[in-house]
């Protein structure tokens, strides 16, 4: 589990999570991807009605009307226009899947994913897919089957034969759930992945095994050497893809104080100190270890720029970071911004007295704790308010 | 005493050459620390201040067979191979102070260390320090003035030094203070340090730093629930007033089965009567009340 404060998987939109698992060998419904309106004509020779699937990369698409059953081609049209461009969550719709329906019998889960406290691989089953997992979690985990996968040995047939048994699948059925998982399991390997789960994973009325939604989880540390993956088709979002360039790790949040930290723990605190104040946190900006001085300066752009911050506190604690390239970055934002926004710095750590000096120079105070700073803050906002 | 580094640690410095290889050579040869040989293939014969470098891990060795302990700065790319080669030329420790290696890496050679009885600390973290004893790793300098009774286990680097500099403020000293990672998978977890710290004779008091996700904090609370932690406990838990998060996986969630929020972490440790701050300088507060 991880919280959106230190991103490490990239979630990948539905059909390149198909692409992969379909070169191995998983059955998907037949069904094409397109990025303009135009390309709808390539729907002609398939088999009505069709279903489009507006390709973001969060959960409960259907609630939010972003999958839509479409009878002719002219349906299929609008349905494109209607999603193409479209922004939801921070997250500009590029692609719609449309797809053929499949005769579902019955609907199962299975996933593949690590299991950090055993260091090595789960696989979880279900007979009870298509529903929200977590919550027959919670009713009755005894409906979940897991599967310890040991990383150095991998993965045995057996061992997927056994879960097929449980899941009451049989006959062909039951040697086709062993293509997938083993399918499954080759993407979860090759594409150093942290999920990939297919739910549902539907028994057709002909006994097939089709894949009829995924969901892939790739290292964000990985992708380098996954040429075939483009960022375009995982969730980031504009504004992550540009703090991204500078190492930079930005959220927004609701507040009015601007934030900026090195380490996701620090920077955490130091929102958790801003509440402690009685205050509002705007963002979480953590500048990473060993930042430069343009990532900090651009990294400061972004929270001078942004008309609901009133005051910024920065707090530096550098071990890997050192506090002279912060103090650079800081001044270089500044003499590029013209802001009356009061900045509030804390340094400590590595080249804290270098640090100090270039912030004396343009006549910058540094304070020695985080609460000191802040204590300085909230009195400016105050008498700003007064 | 202390743990895991001390003054017979012997460090070999990989990836020696690069910026921070150098620089933090520089700072733990200032500290005190025993570097004999560093390690950046291709740049053999050369010398980073004043310590003789090598292609290989072998050679390393071959010239002072006393190393015991690895640091690694090596790039992420190639960092998995740089800890193969340490665990396969026979040392023991190895800090892994790089970010960003990939998981799959990690947990394959986190594995392959333990088959080998190697310990690792890392991937992604401050290294270790034994205050006036010895450092391997990046943590500052000037926090680690004071050796002492307060052993030190962490996730966050950051959070680690500000902690630690508020107690040495305060006069307290500390046995050793380690920062595991912040890596989903790291070498060393909490618990296993602080098997070592229960141990150690000098640590008298442990200080675990946590922050939001994952399970760890409530595997430690666990563990000492178990009764098998005699020493007293404080924590911190950096995230409490952080949003939930947007990007869990659900399968993730199944296994975590609702652990992992700032809540969760806290009822664990207030479960077993381990005091958590609310700052990171309570931390300090709370310390001096256990103290006689």
């Amino acid at each position: 589990m991880q919280s959106h404060f230190n991103k490490y998987f990239v979630r990948l939109l539905e059909y390149k999570g198909k692409e992969l698992l379909s070169k191995y060998g998983v059955k998907i419904p037949r069904g094409a991807v397109i990025s303009r309106v135009e390309d709808v004509s390539v729907l002609s020779t398939f088999k009505f009605p069709l279903y489009a699937k507006a390709q973001v990369p969060f959960a409960g698409r259907a609630k939010m009307g972003l999958v839509r059953r479409v009878d002719t081609l002219k349906d299929a049209e609008n349905a494109a226009r209607d999603y193409l461009g479209r922004v939801v969550q921070d997250y500009p719709i590029r692609k719609v899947l449309f797809e053929e329906g499949v005769s579902v019998a019955k609907e199962l889960y299975v996933s593949i994913t690590l299991d950090r406290e055993n260091r090595g691989y789960l696989m979880l089953a279900s007979a009870e897919g298509g529903v929200d997992i977590e919550e027959i979690a919670r009713r009755s985990p005894e409906k979940i089957i897991r599967l310890y996968i040991d990383d150095y040995e991998g993965l045995r047939d057996y061992m997927v034969r056994s879960v097929a048994r449980k899941l009451g699948l049989e006959g062909t059925a039951a040697q086709d759930f062993v293509t997938v998982v083993k399918a499954m399991y080759r993407v979860f390997t090759e594409y150093d992945a942290e999920l990939v789960e297919i739910n549902p994973l539907a028994l057709t009325t002909d006994g097939q095994l089709v894949a009829i939604d995924v969901k892939v989880m790739i290292d964000d540390n990985a992708l380098y050497r996954h040429p075939d993956i483009s960022v375009e088709d995982s969730d980031y979002t504009m504004e992550e893809l540009e703090a991204r360039k500078y190492g930079l790790h930005y959220v927004e949040l609701t507040g009015y104080v601007g934030i900026m930290a090195n380490g996701a723990g620090l920077t955490m605190a130091t929102m958790d100190l801003v509440k402690e104040f009685g205050h509002e946190p705007a963002d979480f900006l953590d500048i990473g270890g060993g930042a430069s001085k343009d990532s900090v300066r651009e990294g400061l752009k972004i929270l001078l720029h942004d008309d609901r911050v009133k005051a910024v506190l920065i707090n530096i604690f550098g071990g890997i970071t050192r506090c002279d390239e912060v103090a650079r970055g800081v001044v270089e934002a500044l003499s590029e911004v013209k802001t009356n926004k009061p900045i509030f710095i804390r340094l400590k750590g590595t080249n804290e007295e270098e640090g100090r000096k270039i912030l004396a120079e343009v006549g910058i105070k540094v304070y020695e704790t985080a609460e000191e700073a802040m204590e300085a803050l909230s009195k400016a906002l105050r008498s700003m308010q007064g | 005493m202390a743990i895991l580094v001390n003054e017979n640690t012997r460090v070999l410095v990989q990836g020696i050459t690069g910026r921070e290889g150098s620089r933090h050579t520089q700072y733990m040869l200032q500290y005190g620390t025993k570097i004999l040989a560093g390690v950046t293939p291709g740049k053999g014969g050369q010398s980073v201040h004043g310590v003789p470098v090598f292609d290989t891990v072998e050679e390393a060795l071959r010239k002072f067979p006393e190393i015991n302990t690895s640091i690694i700065f090596v790039p992420a790319q190639f960092a998995a191979d740089s800890v193969y080669e340490a665990i396969d030329a026979g040392i023991k420790l190895i800090v892994i102070i790089t970010e960003h290696i990939p998981i799959h890496d990690t947990l394959r050679f986190v594995n392959y260390a333990k088959r080998r009885g190697v310990t690792i600390i890392g991937p992604n973290c401050p290294g270790v320090v034994s205050p006036l004893k010895s450092k391997v790793g990046i943590l500052p300098n000037h926090i680690y003035t004071k050796s002492g009774p307060v052993g030190i286990v962490s996730r966050s680097g950051t959070l680690t030094y500000e902690i630690s500099y508020h107690l040495t403020q305060a006069g307290i000293g500390q046995s050793t203070v380690v920062g595991v990672g912040g890596d989903p998978i790291v070498g060393t977890d909490m618990v296993e340090v602080i098997k070592m710290f229960e141990e150690d004779p000098e640590t008298k008091y442990i200080v675990v730093i946590g922050e939001i996700g994952g399970t760890m904090e409530e595997r430690v609370a666990q563990y000492i629930g178990s009764g098998k932690v005699t020493k007293p406990v404080v924590a911190y838990i950096a995230g409490r007033t952080a949003p939930p998060g947007k990007r869990m996986g659900h399968a993730g969630a199944i296994v975590s089965m609702g652990m992992g929020s700032y809540e969760s972490k806290v009822r664990a440790f207030q479960e077993v009567n381990v005091p958590v701050a609310r700052t990171p300088t309570e931390v300090v507060k709370l310390i001096k009340k256990l103290m006689p």
